[in-house]
């Protein structure tokens, strides 16, 4: 099975890189850009069958190391 | 999912009949020489491992016949070029080693893995000799700081060299960045590593001991930065469009791991030879670390760690991932050898073989894949006498006037050349730049050179990179030795006995005869300047071929020098220290402007001939300033350089947050004397009751020297002859200095 | 008394750290690797600084799941004296022993300078050489020190008296919440900082404003240990 987890970092977080990111779009010429977020992108391959048990499992991950949550919001997708 | 490549290799007929050769930029004659030490047409991976051993960069065969010339014994050398680094006696069983490699092109195409990668290679360079690096400088050039792609590049360079030298915690301590146009579409970042070794630690990279096991460590081969010609001979398909080469990828954190496990491998007394891959990765550690020891090697390259699948030889061995070494031990030392990188999380590989046959045979899925003479590989590549040629430029220019107009407001002027970026202060880039890990930076980036102190001893080593490119367009000879002796100059104003260098020659297209005429000349006048001032050449780097749409850059042979400190209490600064402090200038101005900032800032031009140089005045000038300051007659120090007197004083001033009152005394106009360049000056404090001392003792060393003020209150007020000339609150000058490099960047 | 520095794959002040105890106060010092499983030996534990792990996915993320750092809560639990500088500021706050976390600098880049920070809190075991107040000079060297928490957190911490520096008012260096350089746990023998105070123990490299903390700690524990303490 194949996760995608988001990380992001909270809304109500300042995220310089993202402000970056605005300030560029926007001297480029870009204005209809609002708000820019900046996270990360996981791809992980995962030995298992077991929908709702790879669920749990990637929760635990999300939880323990791949986002800190005192920053950071997570999600993730299952295909396969 | 990309499959392995469907396209055969050419065979060894194709490669001669299609002449597939001169795609590796193999020459006719070259291919003939190959064939006849083969004795018979190599193979694909042959003529790959040939195209890359017979490089300019492995085999300097363009330059061969220019790095003769430079002097490169003395009595401290104990290790010249032809190893990994140099290395220099610094007493007390210890060694200073030390090299300035290029990573110029791959910073072109992508500035903050060009740069971060070129940091990681001259980092190998120094822990495979056994030694703990100490130190990071840099020497950088862009084109004018006003265009877009100028300010990406310069900011992705700065990021990649923080990124890496700051990950790996080895402080990058000094540096220089200039600009000019000339430089447009083809930076030079240069990457300088010091470290230091005790006398019995020192490595070689030979492939002692026929039957020992050869050892890989490191991450794992990917196609990273394999010679483009691969997929020329092949059919253009998605797939091998997926297996293009890649840009090389630096990993810090994986080099660290490499070095630390390395030098405990080293401190345990069991390596017999160690390498690290560089340019052209497995062929060249392989290649050269059998001929030095006038061996052969076997590799098996099944046993080789592949990130991807499906590699051939020829992607192995001209592979360019980073952060790999090579090294040999006994095999009875072989289990000891693995628990330690074991322990580090490092992979250690089992290789090849040391053999007695003087060949470099590769084998791989159970055959046989290259066979080539060793010494044919590494020692037997012709050498080019390529054709010189005076460039019509150079006579030009001697006949062309640069006294210019006089200008009257002098302020003025010297505010544009303090907020020109060239001059302007470098916090910008140096405060992205770990420089205090480690805890030994006693000389911070800023001054005219860093200085690190050598645990548990009163020493302290003194570096610094230099070179002006623009004097060297105009007269390669004079700009050559300026180079050499600029950087002993900011070697002694920080209190070290300048020891030896090593030498990054930036140059164009050499088989462009005007080319190689600047590289003939440069070499001249860096090894004259080398012989008198006693810095015997240890190692460097040759990177040609540096040519943007309007043609080769300036001719930039950037000098890389270290100096010893006897004794820390002789660390000396460019600030002024304290009010009251009496100022001295030492030696002559003349009216000279070529190559200036001043013609660059208020004529836009770079002409006519640079500034002269007498290496006898010059020797004297060094050793009578560094007996001062050993002396300890001296509170500041600080050379001559771009701009002139007048931002020497300005920037004296600013460091030490104190104002100058100057007159001087002098028969030239006003601007010369504050802004010409003149050669072998330099710039002293000393306190009030040790001032008179001072001047005898310059005097009686035969140094020219004028007392021209004192340090007082917070204007920089300099008056020519009594009468007026600039006058500016310190504050006001810093503010220009400082921020003109952040204020272009926003 | 005894500190462990603590190594993690990727520290690189952990040299500095473990010569700034034997310079600075001539205590005894081991380098403890991230693997070990015992740290009852010691009476102080210093985190360093670096790039634990390269700082890949987050600064500190992974060397929290170091074996070591079981018995780094342990310690703390103990009453210890564990001080996180830097690198080992955001192991500690990942690990959860220190409330918050390290974003990355305001202005995005790396910054490496001296810095001058106020002492907010001289009642701690790692500032009782300082007065209260006093303006010292020590450096950064961060590419994340920008010090984040929420409000509510941000309230407990004043309250307790948990902030121990503050950038000097107008120099904040990368836009962390209240100026906040470094903060302790609530019980106090926990402290994280962005400076490095192992940077400023000698004048010739060009301050010796940190040298107090490391004094600051062996003071402490004598008066714990109802040794005599040195002026």
């Amino acid at each position: 099975m194949k996760a995608t987890v988001y990380v992001t970092i909270k809304q109500n977080v300042l995220d310089p890189q993202g402000s970056a990111v605005q300030g560029a779009l926007h001297t480029m010429g870009f204005e209809e850009v609002g708000k820019v977020r900046i996270g990360k992108y996981l791809e992980l391959e995962l030995d298992t069958n077991d929908r709702a048990e790879a669920e749990s499992r990637l929760k635990a991950m999300c939880e323990k190391l791949l986002a800190n949550t005192v920053v950071e919001d997570y999600r993730f997708e299952l295909e396969g | 999912m990309a499959q392995q490549l469907t396209a055969k290799e050419p065979t060894a007929e194709q490669i001669a009949d299609q002449k597939i050769y001169t795609q590796f930029g193999v020459t006719d004659h070259e291919y003939e020489l190959i064939c006849g030490f083969l004795g018979r047409l190599p193979n694909y991976t042959e003529i790959g491992v040939f195209s890359v051993m017979w490089s300019e960069h492995c085999s300097y065969k363009n330059s061969k016949p220019i790095l003769k010339k430079f002097p490169i014994t003395g009595p401290k050398v104990l290790m010249g070029p032809g190893e990994g680094a140099g290395i220099v006696d610094i007493g007390d069983n210890q060694a200073v080693v030390f090299k300035i490699e290029s990573h110029n092109h791959p910073s072109a195409v992508e500035p903050y893995q060009g740069a971060a990668t070129g940091v990681g290679g001259i980092i190998r360079d120094i822990f495979s000799m056994g030694a703990r690096p100490v130190a990071l400088l840099n020497s950088l050039r862009f084109g004018n700081l006003e265009n877009a792609r100028v300010k990406y590049l310069f900011e992705n360079v700065v990021s990649g060299i923080a990124g890496y030298g700051n990950c790996i915690g080895i402080p990058t301590v000094a540096g220089e960045v200039m600009f000019d146009e000339s430089y447009e579409g083809n930076p030079l970042v240069n990457a300088m590593c010091v470290g230091l070794i005790d006398h019995d630690k020192i490595q070689r990279g030979v492939a002692k001991g026929v039957g020992n096991p050869v050892f890989y460590v490191g991450p794992a081969t990917g196609r990273d930065g394999i010679h483009g010609a691969t997929f020329a001979s092949v059919e253009l398909s998605e797939e091998s469009e997926e297996k293009r080469t890649a840009v090389q990828v630096g990993d810090p954190f994986m080099e660290k791991l490499v070095m630390e496990s390395t030098l405990e491998l080293i401190n345990s007394g069991i390596v017999l030879g160690i390498q690290d891959m560089g340019a052209a990765g497995l062929t060249c550690s392989s290649a050269e670390m059998a001929s030095k020891a006038g061996n052969g090697l076997e590799l098996y390259l099944d046993e080789v760690p592949q990130r991807e699948q499906g590699m051939t030889p020829y992607e192995m061995m001209l592979s360019e991932s980073q952060e790999r070494m090579l090294f040999v031990v006994a095999p009875e030392n072989e289990a000891q050898a693995r628990e330690i990188f074991e322990r580090w999380g490092v992979i250690c590989a089992k290789v090849g073989k040391v053999t007695d046959d003087g060949r470099l045979r590769l084998f791989h899925q159970g055959e046989e894949v290259a066979n080539m003479p060793v010494t044919a590989l590494v020692d037997e590549c012709p050498v080019y006498n390529k054709p010189s040629a005076e460039p019509a430029y150079y006579a030009e220019n001697g006949a062309l006037d640069t006294t210019y107009e006089e200008v009257t407001d002098l302020t003025g002027t010297l505010k544009q050349i303090l907020g020109s970026p060239t001059v302007a202060s470098k916090e910008w880039v140096y405060n992205q730049y770990d420089y205090m890990v480690r805890t030994s930076t006693a000389v911070q980036p800023g001054s005219d050179a860093a200085v690190v102190t050598i645990p548990g001893t009163r020493k302290a080593l003194a570096m610094t990179t230099d070179c002006n490119g623009r004097y060297v367009y105009l007269d390669p000879e004079v700009g050559g030795a300026i180079a050499v002796a600029e950087a002993a100059r900011n070697i002694v104003c920080s209190g070290a006995e300048p020891l030896a260098i090593t030498d990054n020659l930036n140059f164009g297209n050499p088989e462009k005869p005007e080319v190689f005429w600047q590289l003939e000349k440069a070499a001249d006048g860096m090894s004259d300047a080398c012989r008198a001032l006693d810095t015997p050449v240890i190692g460097g780097n040759v990177s040609l071929y540096n040519e943007n749409a309007k043609g080769a850059i300036y001719p930039t042979p950037v000098i890389g020098m270290v100096g010893l400190v006897h004794d820390v209490n002789h660390i000396t600064t460019q600030r002024f220290k304290s009010e009251g402090d009496i100022i001295i200038l030492l030696g002559e101005t003349k009216h000279e402007f070529g190559g200036s900032e001043y013609q660059h800032v208020l004529h836009g031009k770079n002409e006519g001939r640079p500034p002269q140089l007498d290496l006898a005045v010059e020797k004297t000038l060094l050793s009578g300033v560094l007996g001062a300051i050993q002396q300890g007659l001296v509170a500041s120090a600080h050379d001559l350089s771009e701009g002139g007197l007048a931002a020497a004083l300005a920037e004296s001033c600013i460091g030490g947050r104190l104002g100058a009152d100057v007159n001087v005394v002098t028969n030239l106009r006003p601007d010369a004397a504050l802004f010409s360049e003149s050669q072998s000056r330099i710039l002293l404090s000393a306190k009030p009751d040790q001032a008179e001392q001072l001047k005898t003792y310059l005097t009686e060393q035969g140094i020219a020297n004028a007392q021209i003020g004192v340090v007082r209150g917070t204007d920089l007020t300099i008056n020519i002859n009594g009468n007026p000339g600039i006058a500016a609150p310190v504050e006001q000058l810093e503010q220009v200095w400082k921020d003109a490099i952040p204020c272009l960047m926003k | 008394m005894k500190f462990a520095v603590l190594v993690f794959p990727g520290s690189n002040c952990d040299i500095d750290c473990y010569k700034a105890v034997e310079n600075a106060i001539g205590q005894e010092v081991d380098y403890v690797w991230h693997t070990a499983t015992d740290l009852s030996a010691y009476d102080a534990i210093l985190v360093p600084g670096g790039f634990s792990y390269g700082d890949y996915l987050r600064c500190g993320a992974i060397a929290q799941f170091a074996p070591v750092m079981n018995e780094v809560v342990k310690a703390a639990e103990q009453g210890k004296f564990i001080l996180g500088i830097c690198n080992g500021f955001q192991i500690l706050t990942e690990a959860g022993l220190l409330p918050g976390a390290l974003l990355r600098n305001k202005d995005l880049k790396f910054r490496c300078h001296s810095t001058l920070l106020e002492v907010v809190n001289n009642n701690t075991a790692f500032t009782n050489q300082y007065r209260q107040g006093e303006i010292i000079d020590i450096p950064i060297a961060h590419g994340e020190g920008n010090y984040y928490c929420d409000d509510e957190t941000l309230a407990k911490l004043q309250a307790n008296n948990q902030i121990v520096f503050r950038y000097k008012a107008g120099a904040n260096p990368n836009g962390s919440v209240d100026d906040i350089a470094g903060i302790s746990n609530e019980r106090g023998n926990v402290v994280g900082m962005m400076p490095h105070p192992e940077r400023a123990i000698d004048q010739l490299l060009g301050s010796e404003d940190g040298l107090r903390m490391f004094t600051s700690i062996l003071n402490a524990w004598r008066e714990q240990h109802g040794a005599a303490v040195n002026g």
